[in-house]
């Protein structure tokens, strides 16, 4: 893995920290997990025999690299040169793989029995309960109970690999919930447990490990966009922002070079301003919560609101530490889409170029319409996974 | 002197600490609630301050803070409800909860609130040690209010002589490995661990909660420490209750009586 980022003004700091964002706000039970992990993360991953076995399952098992598939028709139709990266091919659908492969190795390292995990639109569960039945391990996911009821396919795939689905039945039933109930499971466990989480969210050292075991997307484009055009570098990246995996994934290495604007796409709901919403950047402010300092949906009071996103992988009130400071410095421009213009592109995508993206993924593909890039700007866009857990939803939606 | 220190140093018998949740059951329970736990003797009371997302906590309490809250409770209306409230009570009052709550009232606001009406002490599970040192304590030492550090079996012996250096007031030992309200009933691993701590003569007072209910493992732990707290226990009590100060003393005297 490529570590050239360490100096950078965007790479985490010693004390876990991204600007002012970050931290490990978690309480003393979780200490000693969490400090287990943060004293040897980096060193695990830099063992060549990590590198050798990471690598090995990325590409033999994962099916990496996948493709940065040129686009014509969409890219006739925007008047510019838009580019997928087709995160949709991993093996289990979503780019959720790549970080479950690398914290399962830890896991094993650390000398760990268990997995336990929390799931939003269930793709993160199911590359966690994959990669469980890979090495054995036993696996426990928390889902909302909303959630499970609109992403039933996932569930589905989880109990086939063996995982056991927990409902989350407290607060909205989404993702928050699942992760709370993740957190406290991992409290009562906390000696033969590694809790897995699934986005750049969480105390620090998890927003790092997950960000550097994304980060082999944004590695690939480089290689790919270099290949095609002797240039490494895009005009444009566009990603998809719930907790931000994917994007901060697709935009890492790319953070140093300013030239490449890097775009993020929230969820708005039915409407920023409609009370049902999930734009955390323009609706929250600095708070904490899941164990980092980040900007989050909340209320004067600081209770934390519930969010709202058709996808449920991008309905989460908060956003990782990386992305707040990415929003506050200006790095990275976040925009949001709503459910409607979602569909749309979904449906676009698929009905153009024979691919049906996830919901989360089409948020990215939505703005597309926005973007007025120039002909021969090159666009690329993280379709961070595939769509067909969401087809009932898009069925419905669509009227198909 | 701190009415916290001023307990330990003054009392010779086990201390009962009680928590329960402001604004629950009702909204307006919050301050006689307060006044009938110090008719009944108590000795000290940890006011929670519900959160949307109180990841220390079990269901017992999740759901008297989620009733809490839509009842309407806030921070700012706790305060205004306990704005009298040392005209009717003597004993140490804590206010328990999490940190995001309390960083959007504003640390140091808060900190002259707590001074203003007569809270001792705070406990914030899931304000780290690292950040209380460097950003906050001035600002609490400043208003005379005391930070309440939690340990649990898994802490480390450093860091438990790190935390005793720094803390004042009483050590929080958390008996097991657990949300609150887990566990019933204490287990020879968990009195292992509460010998272990005794034996390390820790300057600080300690208490032990989580996991006590009764007055069979209040007066276990008692015997290891300095005293303990109820909390799941009486919330439940609380819930089922027809009459708060007659269920209330009662409660109190089953485990002091």
């Amino acid at each position: 893995m490529d570590h050239t980022l360490e100096k950078s003004a965007f790479a985490v700091d010693e004390k876990g920290y991204y600007g002012l964002f970050g931290g490990a706000y978690i309480p003393e039970m979780l200490y000693p997990n969490v400090e287990e992990l943060r004293q040897n993360y980096l060193s695990i991953i830099s063992q060549p025999d990590f590198q050798q076995e990471f690598q090995n399952l990325l590409s033999e098992y994962v099916g990496r690299p996948t493709p940065l598939y040129f686009a014509k028709r969409l890219s006739e139709k925007y008047q510019t040169q838009i580019y997928l990266k087709r995160e949709d091919l991993c093996h289990t659908g979503a780019h959720k793989v790549n970080n479950t492969i690398g914290q399962i190795l830890i896991a094993r390292k650390l000398g760990k029995k268990r997995i336990v995990a929390e799931t939003g639109a269930g793709q993160h569960g199911v590359a966690t309960a994959t990669v469980c039945a890979l090495m054995g391990l036993e696996c426990i996911v928390y889902m909302g109970k909303l959630d499970m009821e609109r992403q039933k396919p996932n569930v589905e795939r989880m109990h086939m690999l063996g995982a056991k689905v927990i409902a989350a039945t407290c607060g909205s039933q989404t993702l928050k919930d699942a992760t709370n109930e993740a957190m406290r499971h991992w409290i009562n466990n906390p000696t033969d447990t590694h809790y897995i989480i699934g986005s750049v969210v969480g105390p620090h050292p998890y927003p790092d490990m997950v960000t550097r075991f994304q980060s082999v997307i944004s590695e690939e484009i480089r290689k790919q966009l270099t290949e095609k055009f002797g240039n490494p570098n895009p005009d444009y990246v566009l990603a998809c922002v719930g907790g931000g995996s994917n994007a901060a994934g697709a935009f890492y290495h790319f953070l140093d070079e300013p030239e490449v604007k890097l775009i993020a796409l929230e969820a708005a709901g039915q409407g920023v301003s409609s009370g049902h919403s999930a734009a955390t950047t323009a609706l929250g402010k600095p708070g904490v919560l899941h164990g980092s300092k980040t900007i989050l949906m909340q209320t004067d009071d600081g209770q934390v609101t519930e969010p709202y996103s058709i996808s449920a992988g991008l309905d989460y009130p908060g956003i990782g530490p990386i992305h707040a400071h990415l929003f506050e410095s200006g790095r990275a421009q976040f925009y949001s889409v709503t459910d409607e213009e979602a569909l749309q592109a979904g449906l676009l995508l698929s009905r153009m170029e024979g691919i049906i993206p996830a919901l989360e993924s089409a948020h990215a593909l939505a703005y597309l319409e926005k973007l007025h890039a120039k002909p021969n700007d090159i666009v690329v866009v993280n379709l961070s996974g595939r769509g067909d857990k969401d087809l009932a939803t898009y069925s419905k939606a669509l009227s198909l | 002197m701190n009415r916290i220190t001023a307990l330990f140093t003054q009392s010779n018998s086990p201390i009962l600490n009680i928590y329960y949740t402001a604004g629950y059951p009702a909204l307006s329970d919050t301050l006689p609630i307060l006044t009938y736990l110090e008719k009944s003797g108590v000795d000290m009371v940890e006011i929670g301050m519900p959160y949307s997302d109180p990841v220390a906590d079990g269901p017992t309490i999740q759901q008297s803070n989620d009733i809490a809250l839509s009842n309407g409770m806030s921070v700012k209306l706790l305060f205004e409800q306990l704005q009298e409230m040392r005209k009717k009570v003597g004993l140490p009052v804590l206010l328990m909860g999490y940190l995001n709550p309390v960083l959007q009232y504003g640390i140091e606001a808060f900190c002259r609130k707590c001074k203003e009406i007569g809270v001792d002490g705070v406990i914030l599970p899931d304000m780290p040690m690292s950040v209380y040192l460097d950003e906050y304590k001035a600002i609490f030492d400043s208003y005379g209010l005391l930070n309440i550090f939690l340990i649990t079996p898994q802490t480390s012996i450093e860091r438990i002589r790190q935390i005793d250096q720094v803390s004042d007031g009483f050590i929080y030992m958390v008996s097991s490995a657990s949300v609150t309200g887990a566990t019933s009933g204490i287990r020879e691993a968990t009195e292992n661990y509460f010998k272990r701590i005794k034996e390390m003569k820790l300057k600080t007072p300690t208490m032990i909660g989580f996991g006590i209910s009764d007055k069979k493992s209040f007066d276990t732990a008692s015997s290891y420490a300095n005293g303990a707290i109820i909390g799941s226990a009486f919330v439940k009590a609380l819930q089922q209750s027809s009459d708060l100060e007659k269920d209330i003393a009662s409660f109190v005297s089953s485990i002091k009586g």
